[in-house]
């Protein structure tokens, strides 16, 4: 009896009523949804959006106030520049190297532990994560220095006569990078070793594996997207990086980010600084579509 | 392709025990499994069936105990050099690799010359019945798909035990059924000794020769299905076997009596302690009034009658109280006989099926 009440009031007319009824609410979720999103653009508009246009803007701009390509005509003519691009990418790829090599043994120990004690162990790298990047490096400024502690430390123990030199050159710069950078490479890591299922560890075996095939045929690639993500992010925070190879390097490892720096604070050439800037947002950019692309290629030989 | 002898090995258990803490998962456990017999263990949840198959694989390390397949005393072996092939209940198919990928990564290891693989991957996928699939990607299966993946990577280097934990329980149930045929046939095609673990009552009782019913872990009954089923040796096995009412027996002069009367017996009572009847559903019949001699005979009262389809379910309660059931059925010609709640009727036992068992989990 319902039904055909119900069938009887839903004319033909009523079925165009409704659907345009069901499209503006469609319409109108669409809204609710990007009005959720608004502040995030309107924040990535003001800092992300805006200050990129300005520097590439400024980046054209010459010594006399017009347009002119003189910025990016110095870097070429200037074998400085290619040199301090050249030290760049080599110290962000020495510190994601260091990063792979120190990180992922300590992922896959964490991986394995119980999780109260991998949970204890994991505070180790995020507590020095929660501190001020300034204080650590500062830190190890007080620790690597001639008369620190290390060094003190070392001759008093007998390891060496001379105090070694570990800050203002390479060393001291890659050791404070690495300090840093090494929560950016454990953490994507850890997550996807954790993914993957204790029981894959056992087929394995169970298929005549010893633990070193089964590890490096079926957990190692199965790790690699965490670890990859992980040096992918490192390599890129790399790049950019500045108050720690700054402080740690004292001036003997001049990367992009201190030229940009001194461009601004003692020559005030803001269109040098910006600049340099872009290309070094290029060479980034450049950096995440090989990687991008190499993920891809990837996924298509079913490697994941 | 290979001789019984050749294919399989005896697997036996001498006191294996295992405890987490204060819980005992394993219990002294003893247990001789026959070459190329197709044994189930069978338990509930937290029995500790699972602990023993991972004993047997390697991958739980016991307390104490000796395990030996064939002669080869094998509890301190780790697990990549004994042999067995494993079936996981989640079939842990590497997602990084192709099916012939899985199935040949055994021979892989083994390092069998790649001509050799590929004419054994594609024997293996032919036998669970996947010829043609060996490019396919993990992901690109349906469950019943992996689990036959799963199978064929197990059988694919011919170990001669096969382990398999719970392998059906994620299929639904037609394909299930589907595949306890398939598995059993595959069994008695390639005659490996199987140990297969599982808390599926149904599935133990179509599959295997014999069955070991654990808990505790402790070995409940061993024995085949018919046995387990019809003769349970305590109050755990016929009540997690099948549906069981239990009735309470007193042992007289040497007599069994129910409510004073004498039950018929084909065989001698089990000793000791008190003394339960098996009351299975389906063993028990609606008879007329007049005592049939190789019958027992129990008054009761109908409660209910449900209708299920290929079956009835009468419920009816006996003169102490005792409620249980009866499964019959269902006829054209019957179903309008039947008795109504509230109706006296008598419910008639076979001898053969009058079974005693020792109250408790003896």
């Amino acid at each position: 009896m319902a039904a055909e009440a119900i069938a009887g009031a839903f004319a033909p007319g009523d079925a165009a009523a409704n659907a345009a009824g069901l499209r503006r609410d469609a319409a109108r979720e669409r809204l609710a949804l990007f009005g959720l999103c608004s502040p995030a653009i309107v924040v990535v508009l003001i800092v992300l959006v805006i200050p990129a246009g300005w520097l590439f803007y400024v980046s054209f701009i010459g010594a006399g106030g017009a347009f002119s390509l003189e910025n990016y005509a110095r870097m070429i003519e200037q074998k400085s520049y290619a040199r301090i691009f050249r030290t760049t990418f080599e110290v962000s790829l020495a510190t994601t190297a260091i990063c792979i090599l120190i990180g992922y043994p300590f992922a896959y120990f964490l991986s394995q532990l119980p999780r109260r004690a991998a949970n204890l162990c994991l505070i180790t790298v995020l507590l020095p994560f929660w501190t001020s990047l300034l204080v650590r490096t500062y830190a190890w400024l007080v620790l690597l220095q001639k008369q620190g502690l290390v060094n003190s430390w070392a001759i008093e123990l007998g390891l060496w006569d001379e105090p070694l030199k570990f800050v203002h050159n390479l060393s001291g710069t890659l050791i404070g990078m690495v300090h840093i950078m090494l929560p950016f490479l454990v953490l994507p890591a850890l997550s996807s070793m954790k993914a993957i299922e204790r029981d894959y560890m056992r087929a394995a075996a169970s298929m005549g594996a010893g633990p070193v095939r089964a590890f490096w045929t079926v957990f190692f690639p199965l790790s690699l997207p965490g670890l990859f993500a992980g040096a992918l992010m490192v390599f890129v925070l790399c790049l950019g990086f500045y108050v720690t190879p700054a402080v740690l390097g004292g001036g003997k490892v001049i990367l992009v980010s201190m030229r940009i720096a001194s461009n601004i604070e003692l020559f005030v050439n803001w269109g040098a600084a910006s600049a340099l800037g872009v290309v070094l947002m290029v060479l980034t950019l450049a950096t995440l579509w090989l990687a991008a692309r190499f993920i891809r290629l990837e996924r298509l030989t079913g490697a994941h | 392709m290979r001789d019984a002898s050749a294919a399989a090995l005896p697997i036996r258990i001498q006191g294996v025990t295992k405890a987490y803490g204060r819980v005992r998962a394993l219990d002294a456990m003893d247990l001789d499994i026959r070459s190329g017999e197709f044994m189930t263990l069978l338990g509930p949840s937290g029995s500790g069936k699972t602990t023993l198959l991972m004993v047997l694989a390697g991958f739980t390390r016991p307390d104490a105990g000796s395990l030996r397949f064939g002669e080869a005393e094998m509890i301190r072996t780790p697990p990549h050099l004994r042999g067995v092939g494993m079936v996981f209940q989640n079939y842990a198919l590497f997602p990084h690799m192709s099916v012939a990928g899985n199935v040949g990564y055994p021979l892989r290891i083994r390092r069998v010359p790649q001509a050799e693989i590929a004419r054994r991957v594609d024997w293996a996928l032919e036998t669970v019945q996947l010829g043609g699939y060996g490019a396919r990607r993990i992901d690109q299966l349906s469950g019943g798909q992996r689990q036959r993946v799963a199978l064929a990577r197990a059988i694919v280097f011919e170990p001669r035990i096969l382990l398999m934990d719970e392998p059906l329980s994620a299929l639904d149930k037609k394909l299930r059924e589907r595949m306890q045929i398939e598995l059993r046939q595959l069994h008695d095609k390639l005659g490996m000794t199987t140990v297969y673990v599982t808390h599926d009552q149904r599935e133990a009782l179509t599959m295997s020769d014999r069955i070991a019913v654990i808990n505790h872990g402790r070995l409940m009954q061993l024995g085949d299905p018919v046995a387990i089923y019809d003769r349970p040796a305590n109050r755990f096995v016929a009540d997690f076997i099948g549906e069981s009412a239990f009735l309470a027996v007193a042992v007289e002069d040497g007599e069994v009596r129910h409510e004073g009367r004498p039950l018929r017996l084909d065989a001698p009572p089990p000793r000791g302690g008190r003394l339960l009847l098996v009351l299975r559903p389906e063993r028990l019949q609606l008879v007329a009034s007049d005592p049939a001699p190789d019958m027992n005979h129990f008054a009761a009262t109908v409660e209910g009658i449900v209708y299920q389809g290929d079956s009835f379910l009468l419920t009816a309660r006996l003169g102490d109280g005792t409620e249980i059931a009866l499964r019959d059925v269902v006829r054209r010609d019957t179903i309008a006989a039947l008795p109504k709640p509230g109706e006296r009727i008598v419910l008639g036992l076979n001898v053969r099926d009058t079974v005693l068992v020792p109250d408790g989990e003896g």
